[in-house]
């Protein structure tokens, strides 16, 4: 592992060592924050599923009670019947945070009641009122499958981050810092011997002088 | 915030949406597609299209992954459904988890790990 390029004084090696404990601290954190993360996303990642097959099924459904009047009407009449809503669904965009990822939140409200069609009756066959009743069931799933899809889509995005992020501070950066860190003490304390030693040379030295 | 919804399509399956409050839009192609989406992703909180539109603009799809809104989702149209939808679920899962642990029945049923 590449060592730090710093000159090895006592100055130094405090700074690193207060650089490592932190490193440690914010690896430990990330790394616990990452698992909470996919933790949640399988959760969500299998309400997407069933929620995606329900409402496949009930699109396919809808479509096909949709075309089987639309096959029985003439054109005009259909865009003319369905180019109004009965019902003004407002979708209430907010946002909530899982462990500090910002996800939408989709809370949906409706105006007008259920009851209505958007057209007279006599206009139409039945096929469109079945279309159009399934289709107010759909859409809120079709919401909440908005919902889960961006969240999973979010979540996958913020765990890729906090991996990599774990990834660099395990593999690179704590290492290197250890060894930098094991440098500096090295050489401090063969300072330290080398500078006894001639000392020592030093005082012997004087001694055979002094004889 | 209050956000409104508007749906891609090709042709008329699109046209039942309307009958909710969802605004649609029909479209003759990709291209046309393209244009659309990239204009409605200004002014709509959730747009849905349909997978093989969904498919042909995969491009513009993946940049707005990774924002909060405008929300676009993939929905099967009246011809089948194409697994788009699927594929883009499949690909978060691979990018979080690194293993697919929904769908991977689809393939050999053998895992892949070596």
């Amino acid at each position: 592992m590449a060592r730090i390029n710093v000159n090895p004084t006592r100055m130094e090696l405090s700074r690193l060592k207060a650089r490592l404990k932190t490193a440690m601290r914010g690896h430990k954190l990330l790394k616990d924050k990452t698992d909470e993360l996919i933790r949640r996303f399988t959760a969500i990642i299998k309400e997407n599923k069933r929620l995606r097959d329900e409402v496949e099924e009930d699109m396919s459904r809808v479509l096909t009670q949709f075309s089987a009047a639309k096959s029985l009407m003439s054109e005009e009449d259909i865009e003319l019947a369905f180019s109004m809503p009965a019902v003004s669904l407002e979708v209430e965009c907010a946002s909530q945070s899982i462990m500090n990822v910002a996800v939408p939140r989709l809370i949906l409200s409706e105006k007008g009641s259920e009851k209505a069609y958007p057209y007279a009756f006599a206009a139409v066959t039945s096929e469109a009122d079945y279309s159009v009743r399934m289709m107010g069931k759909t859409v809120y799933k079709l919401v909440k499958l908005a919902e889960t899809e961006k969240t999973a889509q979010m979540l996958a995005d913020e765990i890729e981050k906090g991996k990599r992020r774990v990834n660099a501070l395990e593999n690179i950066m704590i290492p290197s810092l250890e060894e930098t860190i094991k440098y500096i003490s090295m050489k401090l304390e063969e300072n330290d011997r080398s500078s006894r030693t001639r000392l020592m040379k030093v005082k012997s030295m004087l001694e055979e002088g002094a004889r | 915030m209050q956000g409104k919804m508007a749906v891609i399509g090709d042709g008329d399956s699109v046209l039942v949406f309307s009958s909710v409050g969802i605004d649609s839009f029909p479209v003759k192609d990709g291209k046309d597609a393209e244009a659309r989406l990239i204009s409605l992703a200004k002014r709509y909180k959730i747009i849905f299209i349909t997978e093989a539109l969904a498919r042909e603009n995969d491009e513009i799809i993946k940049r707005y992954l990774a924002k909060p809104y405008p929300i676009i989702i993939p929905l099967p149209s009246g011809s089948g459904e194409s697994g788009y939808g699927e594929s883009l679920i499949k690909s978060a899962m691979e990018k979080a988890l690194g293993i697919d642990i929904l769908y991977n029945k689809n393939k050999d049923g053998e895992d892949k790990t070596d």
